[in-house]
């Protein structure tokens, strides 16, 4: 049979939903973090799914427990956003002598695949609930969330790999390399580059509330410190040196006012984080990070790219459900950890969250960048540091979320870490998790 | 400015088709009184799968620019860098469509300025798609 998709019915996509079912009852305790690299080297050892199952040992052997303690698994599949192999191709020469093989060739190497990590690790023997969070981590974690309040599973690994092969992400591969364009790509054949869909609604939201790209600087720079003392981050591990306000400004334009640094760079990496109920997390070696709720925003765009109107309606949303899900009040954050890749997109987030507002409901994330947003500041933003700090992989921020409710971040903000949130992707396609020190 | 040809499918071709006839042509839903570009197979509002095609004036405004210097694709990369804008369609400005704005310079794009539909031949097959310029 095979392994399902999360069920529409366990978003919590709708306002007046009340408190979440299962606040407080489930809870985040061991993080694994594989290394780093900017690209395979096709070798089976440092492949995705390598780099996968070093971190399920890590984050298992974090929590404390015993593999056979895993009962479920929350897995997202996809482990690109960039062009890719065609599902067909056979595995490099060697590969069946390091793993054991699926029907699927391509698991492991450009696809996750809950079989083949099941099959590569056979000490998680007590898998029962098996199921993938599909596109992006966030949907693993609120899946895996779901799943346990619901009681499916009592202590489930929530797993993404990621790849980069060698070669542009984009440019001249793939679709993008021929003279025809089909499915979903023909509509967008003008050659948009992907940070375009943060760029359009970065340049309304400049002309409304008359703000510039310059101003993006401060948050930027910030990011970049606060990935650099992430000892598991891309940068810290292979580019150890920190950005400056004069490098951002003289980043090249890739689509205006979209830059360079404005979009993340593509790695290989993988996490697996142990998530259990919190009657079973008393007995794990880490403090827990409770859940208090999760919450979704789908696409309801009716052009060719998301508007302004549509990410601040959206993300406003998702602020309320939130709020309304956990009971907490924005002032009630003492962190915020919302996705950035593409960092032009972050103030939408922050803004639907009333992050650090004065009362401001839009237009005052840029002027806060240009105040004290450090971790040892009264408003720490993103302090995981993000993609553009450590890397694509979009988790980056859910694992620091965890850290930082636990104390054990690298980046742990200074003031007191009770309660934080976390999201990605986009405003309009987004899963969102507020944790929390305490259940109650 | 070459794009790629779309190759149209059974799902798209009014659209296609229409272009082809210098009409612009989009999915509505009746059941929301809501216009939709892409086509979709169901209203993304209401989840209908009985949209209907209805031809649009062909009139907008522009909503947003980038200007692209690292295109992904290939049979633009000559021609950077170039605009690209967002048009809102008058008859529903949550609408919106790709523009090059042919005859527009590089990074003067008058945002907010009127727009009617043209429709350009694609290099590959000839396949039409809308084009905007701007209005007076």
């Amino acid at each position: 049979m095979p392994i399902p998709n999360t069920p529409f019915s366990w978003h919590r996509n709708k306002e007046n939903l009340g408190i979440w079912h299962g606040r407080g009852k489930v809870a985040a305790t061991g993080v694994g973090t594989s290394p780093t690299a900017r690209r395979w080297d096709e070798k089976p050892e440092t492949s995705m799914g390598a780099l996968t199952l070093a971190a399920i040992r890590k984050a298992i052997d974090d929590a404390g427990i015993r593999p056979s303690d895993i009962d479920g698994i929350v897995l997202t599949p996809e482990s690109t956003t960039g062009v890719t192999n065609d599902p067909n191709t056979p595995p490099p020469e060697g590969w069946d002598k390091v793993f054991k093989m699926v029907d699927y060739p391509q698991a492991g190497i450009t696809r996750g695949d809950i079989d083949w990590v099941l099959l590569n690790m056979p000490e998680l023997s007590n898998v029962q609930f098996k199921m993938y969070g599909t596109g992006c981590m966030s949907v693993a974690f609120t899946t895996t969330a779901e799943a346990i309040a619901r009681g499916h599973t009592h202590t489930c690994l929530v797993v993404r790999g990621w790849h980069n092969l060698a070669g542009r992400y984009y440019v001249g591969q793939g679709a993008a390399a021929l003279d025809t364009a089909s499915g979903p790509f023909k509509y967008g054949a003008w050659g948009t580059p992907a940070c375009s869909t943060a760029a359009f609604p970065f340049e309304e939201y400049c002309r409304k509330y008359g703000k510039t790209h310059d101003m993006m600087a401060a948050f930027v720079v910030e990011q970049r410190r606060n990935g650099l003392m992430n000892p598991d981050g891309f940068y810290s591990q292979h580019r150890p040196e920190m950005i400056t306000v004069e490098d951002y400004l003289a980043g090249r334009w890739i689509a205006k006012p979209a830059n360079i640094y404005d979009n993340d760079l593509p790695v290989q990496a993988a996490l697996a984080v142990v998530m259990t109920t919190a009657e079973r997390a008393k007995d794990h070696k880490p403090k827990p990070a409770y859940v208090l709720t999760h919450a979704q925003t789908r696409p309801e765009t009716q052009g060719v790219t998301p508007s302004l109107e549509s990410w601040e309606r959206l993300s406003d949303k998702m602020g309320r459900m939130l709020y309304e899900g956990s009971g907490l009040q924005p002032e009630d954050l003492d962190f915020e950890n919302m996705y950035d890749g593409f960092t032009l997109f972050h103030q939408f987030h922050l803004e639907g969250l009333r992050f650090a507002s004065r009362g401001e409901k839009r237009g005052y994330a840029l002027d806060l960048y240009q105040t004290d947003i450090s971790i040892e500041g009264p408003n720490p933003v993103s302090p995981s540091g993000g993609n553009s700090g450590n890397g694509r992989t979009r988790w980056w921020n859910h694992r620091d979320s965890i850290l930082q409710i636990q104390g054990r971040s690298p980046s742990q903000i200074k003031k007191p870490a009770n309660n934080g949130v976390s999201g990605a992707h986009m405003p309009h396609f987004c899963d969102s998790l507020i944790w929390s020190s305490s259940p109650d | 400015m070459p794009k790629q040809s779309p190759i149209p499918d059974d799902f798209d071709r009014p659209f296609y088709d229409a272009c082809n006839e210098d009409r612009l042509v989009i999915q509505f839903c009746a059941m929301c009184s809501r216009y939709q570009f892409p086509p979709r197979r169901a209203c993304v509002n209401c989840t209908n799968v009985n949209l209907a095609w209805q031809q649009v004036s062909g009139r907008g405004r522009i909503q947003s620019r980038v200007v692209v210097y690292d295109t992904p694709t290939s049979t633009l990369i000559p021609d950077q860098p170039f605009n690209v804008a967002t048009i809102a369609l008058e008859e529903e400005p949550d609408v919106t469509m790709f523009s090059h704005l042919p005859g527009v310079p590089v990074d003067e794009v008058p945002i907010g300025a009127q727009v009617e539909v043209i429709f350009e031949a694609t290099p590959a097959t000839g396949q039409k798609v809308p084009e905007w310029r701007v209005v007076g």
